[in-house]
């Protein structure tokens, strides 16, 4: 929301994944393009098997066999206007480029974290592993600072990961994520172990960092809700592609494409009206036999003969900007009018 | 006003139910269950998992029963299901307390009270086949007969969850559905006994967010049909909200707070209940009245706070909540709270 600037930091441009090859693949990622802007959060939200998490880790280049990125770009530019492609970076570039520019955060925190080593000698561990030469004394006073910024004091620092709860475990990956000061962090799933008390702390945490130190964060989540709070642009998947990227408030208030909207109308709200909710028909989709045309259209109750042929490109509806959809019932991306129940909320 | 404490309506009435005529179906009377960890020879780590609860289950009715993880909430479920003994405190079933021990006692207990759990990856046999896994409840319980018996009874089964066309799903194996008709498959096997209380725990919570209203409404729905008693046990006081017609709060092994639902979570009166929803994600939040990131966190139960367990983490504590438990005030004949907020220094509205 503050000190967002409009140049990118990344932009991936056609990102399409596959597991498996030939016949039997199964396109986790298809034609995904996006573009974080410099200081933003920007959440990525959907489903399990919606290709957020295979996105996220394309990006970074950690994909494993069977997952091989088969398209697409993903264009890095550092502060100092210099841009790369991570997907044509050498083995060498690439751990130069991990941790130093681009920091993760994964959803267990307990298997990121090494078991056998205190939480500070994991924070120097990754220092060094970058080349820090500094003196012992300095990498200490680094190392306690960042665990101050999260929130874990300096006695706590020699604390080994199963002596500590799952959030301040979480907070000392955030530690580790800071240690180098990245541009981007993307945060995978971080608080869902998490209750909510605890994923509120650490989402306050993070969210002051940020405004303090000016990184931007891809969030990714199946909780929409959260990042309706939290992100300042989302991007809504669905069976590996993007169909709805809008601001947070937009999203919130006028959701255009009906998956948006549907999933909006399926969690209750603690505040405000208690409304019957319906959840969303039918079942996520099965990615080895995605449907044909738009993947959403057996589930989706404003599907028309054409939503079983025509798969929808991403396009901005007629009076809107920075609102994009992958919908043909709006304007600009396909056919006809907006429906009622989509046009206002 | 009522007296505090459990003098007011008796145990048999934690939830502060209007109808005080009606008698619960399942009662929980001050519940209480330990584990022993560590060296258990040397000096045995007693963890208190649940110390003193009391609440009862109305047929027809859904009860919600909120908590974060460690709170104790998963323990009430086991124990009530009778999967664990408890340390004290009795569970009483249509106004008789439950007796371990006589013969086929279990099988009988679990016709009439059902589990659901949390995760249907893990709590279905992934070597059974659908029709096997409803089929064999309704053997068990004395429903069907012969062959052609558990064959329609599984069929209707299914129908009732809405798996259709249900003979296309009792011929599958668990890793051939998703999440969310496993979960179904899972609620039929419960529903396979007929009985009077089900207990959830947690049975949206790993089901993707775009099905777990089709299965709450689906529980719902059941529920009123059959008359049976639910009890819905999450850590998302928003659908505890939706849902549940009461609710209980609990903290750190206690209750801490319970009424009607919209009262609950519209005016919480204990401070460990605004926390809770203060820190629920709320997209129509202004800006600026995000909680504070320094909360604190739950105590350990090996050795819990004295007096108030949440008095550490309280902003409002005062020099009793170290000594004493507080004990039930009555804000008004559908809502207490254990809070000293609430209460003279002699425990006294």
């Amino acid at each position: 929301m503050t000190r967002t600037d409009h140049e990118a930091v990344l932009d991936v441009q056609d990102l399409s994944v596959e597991y498996g090859s030939g016949r039997n693949a199964v396109r986790a990622v298809e034609g995904v393009s996006l573009s974080l802007r410099r200081g933003e959060v920007l959440g990525i939200a959907g489903e399990s098997g919606s290709g957020k998490s295979t996105l996220a880790f394309a990006m970074n280049r950690l994909l494993r066999p069977p997952g091989l990125i088969t398209g697409g770009t993903v264009r890095y530019r550092s502060r100092s206007g210099q841009e790369a492609d991570i997907l044509d970076m050498t083995d060498e570039e690439l751990r130069a480029f991990r941790w130093s520019e681009l920091a993760m955060v994964f959803q267990s925190a307990m298997n990121s974290l090494n078991p056998v080593l205190s939480i500070r000698g994991q924070v120097v561990d990754t220092l060094r592993a970058h080349g820090s030469r500094k003196p012992r004394k300095e990498e200490q006073a680094r190392t306690v600072e960042l665990l101050r910024l999260v929130g874990i004091s300096a006695d706590r620092a020699s604390a080994f990961p199963h002596e500590l709860s799952g959030g301040m475990r979480q907070r000392a990956t955030i530690a580790i994520a800071l240690a180098l000061e990245p541009e981007i962090i993307i945060m995978d799933e971080p608080t869902t172990a998490l209750d909510v008390v605890m994923q509120r702390q650490i989402l306050s945490v993070m969210m002051g960092l940020r405004e303090r130190l000016g990184f931007s964060v891809i969030f990714i989540t199946h909780d929409l809700s959260l990042l309706l709070e939290m992100a300042d642009r989302i991007a809504v998947m669905y069976a590996g592609r993007v169909v709805e990227l809008a601001r947070a408030s937009a999203l919130y208030r006028h959701p255009r494409h009906p998956y948006s909207y549907a999933l909006l109308h399926s969690f209750p709200m603690i505040h405000g009206p208690r409304i019957e909710l319906t959840g969303i028909r039918g079942w996520p989709p099965d990615l080895r036999a995605t449907p044909s045309g738009c993947a959403f259209h057996p589930r989706c109750l404003h599907a028309m003969q054409e939503c079983h042929e025509l798969l929808p490109r991403l396009g901005v509806p007629s009076g809107e900007s920075g609102h994009e959809v992958a919908c043909l019932l709006n304007e600009g991306a396909g056919l006809g009018p907006v429906p009622q129940e989509l046009a206002g909320r | 006003m009522a007296q505090p404490g459990t003098t007011a309506a008796g145990p048999a009435d934690p939830a502060g139910s209007n109808d005080r005529d009606r008698l619960p179906v399942l009662e929980a009377v001050d519940l209480t269950k330990y584990y022993k960890t560590g060296a258990a020879r040397a000096r045995p780590t007693v963890v208190r998992a649940v110390d003193g609860v009391s609440l009862a289950l109305y047929s027809g009715e859904i009860t919600a029963l909120v908590g974060e993880s460690g709170s104790g909430k998963s323990t009430i479920a086991r124990v009530l299901a009778q999967l664990e003994r408890a340390t004290a405190g009795k569970v009483v079933l249509d106004g008789r307390p439950v007796r371990r021990g006589r013969p086929r006692w279990y099988r009988r207990y679990a016709r009439r009270v059902q589990m659901i759990f949390q995760d249907p990856f893990s709590s279905l046999n992934p070597t059974h086949r659908v029709n096997y896994v409803l089929g064999r409840p309704l053997r068990i319980h004395g429903y069907a007969r012969s062959r052609r018996q558990t064959e329609e009874g599984v069929l209707r089964l299914l129908e009732q969850v809405e798996l259709t066309p249900a003979s296309q799903y009792a011929g599958k194996f668990p890793h051939e559905l998703s999440g969310g008709q496993r979960q179904r498959v899972a609620v039929a096997r419960a529903l396979a006994a007929r009985p009077e209380v089900i207990l959830a725990d947690e049975p949206v919570s790993m089901l993707d967010v775009s099905i777990r209203l089709s299965v709450l409404n689906l529980l719902r729905r059941l529920v009123t049909g059959s008359g049976a008693a639910l009890l819905y046990i999450t850590h998302d006081i928003a659908s505890a909200r939706y849902f549940a017609k009461t609710t209980l709060v609990m903290y750190a092994g206690r209750l801490a707070e319970g009424g009607d639902s919209e009262a609950v979570t519209q005016e919480p009166a204990h401070p460990y209940t605004r926390l809770l929803i203060s820190a629920a994600p709320d997209p129509g939040r202004a800006d600026g009245t995000s909680p504070d990131a320094d909360s604190g966190e739950p105590p350990s139960l090996a050795r819990p706070p004295r007096g108030c367990r949440f008095h550490p983490r309280c902003p409002h504590a005062m020099a009793v909540c170290k000594e004493q438990h507080p004990p039930r005030a009555d804000l008004n004949t559908t809502h207490w709270v254990h809070c000293w907020l609430y209460l003279d220094h002699n425990g006294q509205p």
